[in-house]
């Protein structure tokens, strides 16, 4: 549901990122990491980022989200493994104490821009 | 043209949903077709960067206050106004309180709150779209409302939301989430982030079990699932029963930290 605010966050960051030597700058793709835990729905991202990349330089942007699997760490014995459910108890010895190593993402990785005027 | 990226399909909730096309050709970029130098830049920054710089002021400005913060959140209609009625009738006045309520619209639950002694700040966030969670920037302002050196803890009441209100640190010590009876066992399951970024669930409106075919056990065990040390509290805030466990709760918790 706030994923027009994040959209927004994401074209303002970008916009901040392009380089100043670059006279007419297009931003043609976004890449994006987006954890499986984040709450975040990919599809109403890219509707929100369409609506709220028109007249900006993102407004024929792609954007590439990967998603980045929930991994998590059992703190007593040291198993890792990838969580395909959010039970956070370890699958080795039951322990509860268990930290997540990945999964909460939503980062911007980089831009890829072009020049119009090159 | 970039491709399509096909690794997102299986990121998609709906089979059938295609990402929507940008336009071809009509205007932006793919008129010049001399322009195929890319430069790809590394950024590598957190989007909720500025919601997590100002939740990091504000954590700073409470600790250095000396304001306990909690923030309180659920679906809608699962009974945070009620539980906040009656954590403040029995805390207040010995710990001096303030609330922020945040709703889409409405005073109303400020003025259930109104009365016990604490200053009542209501956040509508129709003014910022209607926002389905209260960020960072919000609870600055509304914490502005405040002499924070007459305030011992700090009760924000977010909007009723399971999903986007986990993602937004406001700078709060403890985070809050209230379960109903009224509601499904498997909601821990459905809101995982939510259940899994919280220091406490309230397990509310146990008053109700006789009349509802609902296993409190699964519930429990659903909650401990996804965040196996929890503390889950069963409470109704209609007969007050479990609330002294709750609040002894709370009162430790705030005097770890101050």
């Amino acid at each position: 549901m706030h994923e027009m605010g994040i959209a927004m966050q994401i074209i303002e960051i970008a916009v901040a990122s392009i380089p100043a030597d670059l006279k007419n700058a297009q931003v043609k793709r976004v890449n994006l990491k987006v954890g499986k835990l984040a709450a975040v729905v990919p599809e109403s991202l890219h509707f929100c980022f369409q609506i709220a990349a028109q007249d900006t330089p993102l407004c024929d942007a792609d954007l590439n989200i990967e998603e980045i699997p929930l991994k998590v760490r059992c703190t007593d014995c040291n198993v890792e493994w990838t969580a395909h459910e959010p039970v956070f108890v370890c699958r080795k010895c039951n322990g509860t104490s268990v930290e997540m190593l990945s999964g909460r993402e939503l980062d911007i990785t980089s831009i890829e821009v072009v020049d119009k005027d090159a | 043209m970039l491709a399509f990226m096909h690794k997102n399909q299986r990121y998609f909730h709906h089979k059938d949903f295609q990402k929507p096309h940008h336009s071809h050709g009509g205007g932006g970029g793919s008129v010049g077709s001399k322009n195929t130098d890319t430069r790809e830049i590394k950024i590598v920054r957190k989007v909720l960067d500025v919601n997590d710089t100002i939740a990091y002021q504000n954590r700073k400005l409470f600790r250095e206050k000396g304001v306990f913060v909690i923030n309180v959140m659920s679906s809608p209609g699962s009974g945070k106004t009620a539980i906040l009625v009656k954590t403040l009738s029995h805390i207040t006045p010995k710990i001096r309180c303030a609330v922020i309520v945040g709703d889409i619209c409405t005073s109303n639950d400020a003025d259930r709150l109104a009365g016990f002694g604490a200053p009542v700040v209501q956040i509508n966030t129709d003014a910022f779209g209607g926002d389905c969670h209260l960020a960072a920037h919000v609870i600055r302002t509304a914490a502005g409302n405040f002499n924070l050196d007459e305030i011992d803890l700090l009760i924000v009441e977010n909007l009723g939301n399971l999903v986007c209100p986990a993602e937004f640190d406001m700078g709060e010590n403890l985070r809050i989430v209230v379960l109903s009876v009224t509601e499904g066992e498997d909601k821990p399951l459905k809101y995982p982030l939510m259940f899994r970024v919280c220091d406490a669930a309230l397990l509310n409106k146990i008053d109700l079990l006789p009349y509802l075919d609902y296993d409190r056990k699964a519930a429990v065990q659903n909650i401990l699932k996804v965040n196996p040390q929890m503390p889950v509290f069963e409470i109704s805030a209609k007969t007050e029963e479990g609330f002294d466990l709750w609040i002894e709760w709370l009162k430790q918790k705030r005097h770890k930290k101050t």
